[in-house]
C-alpha cells in the first residue's frame, strides 16, 4: 500500500462526474457554434459566417418580439424586486410574527405549483377580463411576469438583509435620523446589491419565461421565446440558434454580475 | 411581558403585515386566486368555441377517467388519457432515477473538490439552471435529432448505417428531461454533501468497512433530505413538463402538460382541461407533503 489511501474517493464518481459536465456542456457549446455555421444544415460546417444574426436581426418578427420580451422582463423585474424588497424588509429582522409562515408560502408558491397550471389558471382570468374591459396590452404579460418573479427576487434580498446586523441603524437614530433618513441613508445602500442581485435574477427569469406568455400572449404578442417555440413548430432555422445564442449570452451577463454582486467579501 | 413590550411586539408585526402586502396582493390577482377560477370551471360545461357557458356539470372530471360512446351512450375507460397519464408518471420517475445516478457523483465530486475550484464547478451548474429550457432543449435536440450530431458522428465512424430514430420516441423525452432537470437534482444533493462530515468515511473504514458499505450505510443515510428536495425538484417540473415535450415528442408524445394545453386549443374543452389541471396541482402537492414530513422526521431522529 504505497498509495494514500484517499477517503474521499468512490469508484467510478469521477468518471460520471466528468462526463455529466462534458453532457451538459456540449450541446450548449455547439448550439452557438453552428449559430455561426455558413450553412443552413446542422451537420456540416461550411465556414464561419454572421448571416444568421443578420437575417434574425433583419427580421420584423424578431425585432417586435425583442421589444416585447425587453419590456416585460423590465416591468416585471422592476415590480417584483420594489414589492419583495418591502416583503424582505417586513419579514427580516424582526420577532417572529403570527402568520409570518403563510406570508413565506404565498411568496414562494410560484415556486411549488407547475407552470402549465398558472398559465391555464391565468387564461382563464385573463380572458374574461380581456372579454369585460376590451384590454388588450402588455399589462397582463407584466402583471404575470411580475408575480412569478417575486420568489427570485426575494430570497436575495432576503439573504442579503440577514447578514446585516442592525448597529449602523441604531446608530443613526442614536444621532436623531428620522426612521425615513435611516432607511434612505443608510439601510438601503447597505441593501442595494441585494436589490440589484434581485432585479437581475427577476429580470433572467421573465426573459426566460415560455409556458405563462405563450398561454396568455394576445395575437401577435410574441416574446422571444414564443417566436422561438412557434417558428420551431415548422422547421429548425438557424437563425433561431443565434436568437438561442444571444439569449445565453445575457443570461450569462446578468448572472456574471449576480455572482459579483453577492458573493462574500474575503474579509 | 410588559405592556409596552406587547405593544412594541403588535407593532412590528402590523409593520411586517404592511410591508408584505403589496408582494402578497400582485400573488394573490396574478397566481393564487385564479387556480380557484380553475376549480370553479372544471365543473363547467364546455362552449361551442372554447370557453365554458356556466352550467353545472360533472362532465369534465368524468371526461379525465371515461369516455362516453355519443352513439350508444355507453361508458368506457378513456384509453387515451390513461396513456398520457401513465406516460408522465414513469418518464417524470426514470428522469428523477437517471438524475439521482448521474447527479449524486457528480455534486459528491465538485463538494470534495478545494473550496476555491468548488465554486467555479458549482457555478458551471447554476449555468444552465438559469438558461432558458427552449434554449436547452433546442440544443439536446440538436445532438440527438437525425440530421443532428450524434448520427452524423456515427455514421462517419462507420458504427451505424441510416440514423437511428430517436426523436418522438419516449427515449428521446427521457434523455432531454435528464438534461434539463439535472442541475435541480445537483444543487441540493451538494448542499447535504457539503455539510458532511468527512470524518466519518474514516470512522467507517477503520473499522474495515467497504466502500459499497461507506457508501451504503453512512452517506446516504445522511445526505436523505438533500435526496429528498433533489427528487422533489426534479419531480414537480417533470410532471408539468411542457416545452420538451412538445419539441422533442413533436405532438406525438404528448404528457400531462401537452394534454392540458390541447384542452384550451384544438381540444376546446376547458373544463376538462381544468380539471385535470387541478389533479396535477394535487398529485404535485402530495409530493411536497410528503417531502415536507420525511424533512421534520428527519430533524426528529437527528
Amino acid at each position: 500500500m504505497a498509495e494514500k489511501f484517499a477517503v474521499t474517493r468512490l469508484p467510478g464518481f469521477t468518471t460520471i462526474a466528468v462526463v455529466a459536465f462534458v453532457a451538459l456542456y456540449a450541446p450548449i457549446l455547439t448550439l452557438v457554434a453552428y449559430s455561426f455555421n455558413a450553412s443552413e444544415s446542422a451537420a456540416a460546417w461550411t465556414g464561419f459566417s454572421l448571416d444568421w444574426y443578420r437575417l434574425a436581426f433583419q427580421n420584423d418578427e424578431v425585432k417586435n418580439a425583442a421589444l416585447n420580451s425587453l419590456i416585460v422582463a423590465a416591468f416585471a423585474a422592476l415590480i417584483s424586486t420594489t414589492v419583495a424588497t418591502l416583503a424582505a424588509l417586513g419579514t427580516t429582522r424582526r420577532a417572529a410574527f403570527r402568520g409570518q409562515t403563510a406570508i413565506y408560502a404565498v411568496i414562494n408558491q410560484p415556486l411549488m405549483v407547475p407552470e402549465i397550471v398558472t398559465a391555464v389558471a391565468l387564461l382563464i382570468f385573463f380572458s374574461s377580463v380581456k372579454l369585460a374591459t376590451g384590454y388588450t396590452g402588455l399589462g397582463y404579460l407584466i402583471l404575470a411576469h411580475a408575480a412569478f418573479c417575486i420568489p427570485f427576487a426575494y430570497l436575495p434580498i432576503r439573504a442579503r438583509l440577514e447578514g446585516m446586523d442592525l448597529t449602523l441603524e441604531t446608530a443613526a437614530s442614536d444621532l436623531y435620523a428620522s426612521s425615513w433618513q435611516t432607511f434612505r441613508h443608510v439601510t438601503l445602500p447597505l441593501l442595494m446589491p441585494g436589490v440589484l442581485a434581485g432585479a437581475m435574477l427577476a429580470f433572467v427569469t421573465s426573459l426566460d419565461d415560455v409556458v405563462i406568455t405563450e398561454f396568455i400572449k394576445s395575437p401577435g404578442q410574441d416574446t422571444l421565446p414564443t417566436y422561438m417555440l412557434g417558428q420551431l413548430r415548422r422547421q429548425m432555422k438557424p437563425d433561431v440558434n443565434a436568437l438561442s445564442a444571444l439569449l445565453l449570452a445575457v443570461t450569462l451577463l446578468l448572472l456574471a454580475g449576480v455572482y459579483l454582486l453577492t458573493r462574500k467579501r474575503a474579509d | 411581558m410588559s405592556l409596552a413590550e406587547a405593544r412594541q411586539a403588535r407593532t412590528s408585526a402590523r409593520n411586517g403585515w404592511l410591508l408584505s402586502a403589496p408582494a402578497l396582493v400582485i400573488l394573490t390577482i396574478a397566481a393564487i386566486g385564479p387556480l380557484l377560477i380553475v376549480l370553479v370551471y372544471s365543473f363547467l360545461t364546455p362552449g361551442d368555441y372554447g370557453n365554458v357557458v356556466w352550467e353545472f356539470s360533472w362532465n369534465g372530471w368524468k371526461s379525465v377517467f371515461v369516455e362516453e360512446d355519443i352513439f350508444e351512450g355507453t361508458l368506457s375507460l378513456a384509453d387515451a388519457h390513461l396513456t398520457i397519464f401513465w406516460r408522465s408518471l414513469s418518464l417524470s420517475i426514470l428522469t428523477t432515477v437517471l438524475t439521482f445516478i448521474v447527479g449524486f457523483p457528480t455534486a459528491w465530486w465538485i463538494a470534495t473538490k478545494p473550496p476555491k475550484a468548488r465554486a467555479f464547478w458549482l457555478f458551471l451548474i447554476t449555468l444552465p439552471f438559469w438558461t432558458n429550457i427552449l434554449v436547452r432543449t433546442f440544443a439536446i435536440n440538436q445532438i440527438i435529432r437525425n440530421e443532428g450530431v450524434l448520427n452524423s458522428l456515427l455514421i462517419w465512424a462507420g458504427v451505424i448505417d441510416a440514423p437511428i430514430q430517436l426523436t418522438y420516441t419516449p427515449t428521446a423525452l427521457l434523455i432531454g428531461m435528464v438534461y434539463v432537470y439535472l442541475p435541480l437534482m445537483v444543487l441540493p444533493l451538494y448542499a447535504a454533501i457539503d455539510r458532511f462530515d468527512m470524518r466519518l468515511l474514516e470512522a467507517g473504514y477503520d473499522l474495515y468497512a467497504s466502500r459499497w458499505q461507506v457508501l451504503r450505510r453512512i452517506i446516504l443515510p445522511i445526505v436523505k433530505p438533500g435526496i429528498i428536495a433533489g427528487s422533489i425538484l426534479v419531480l414537480v417540473p417533470c410532471l408539468g413538463a411542457y416545452v420538451t415535450p412538445r419539441i422533442l415528442g413533436g405532438g406525438k408524445m404528448m404528457m400531462l402538460g401537452n394534454f392540458i394545453e390541447l384542452q384550451f386549443g384544438q381540444g376546446r374543452n376547458w373544463p376538462l382541461g381544468a380539471a385535470l389541471s387541478i389533479l396535477l396541482l394535487v398529485i404535485v402537492t402530495v409530493a411536497l407533503l410528503f417531502y415536507v414530513r420525511a424533512l421534520n422526521g428527519e430533524k426528529r431522529n437527528g
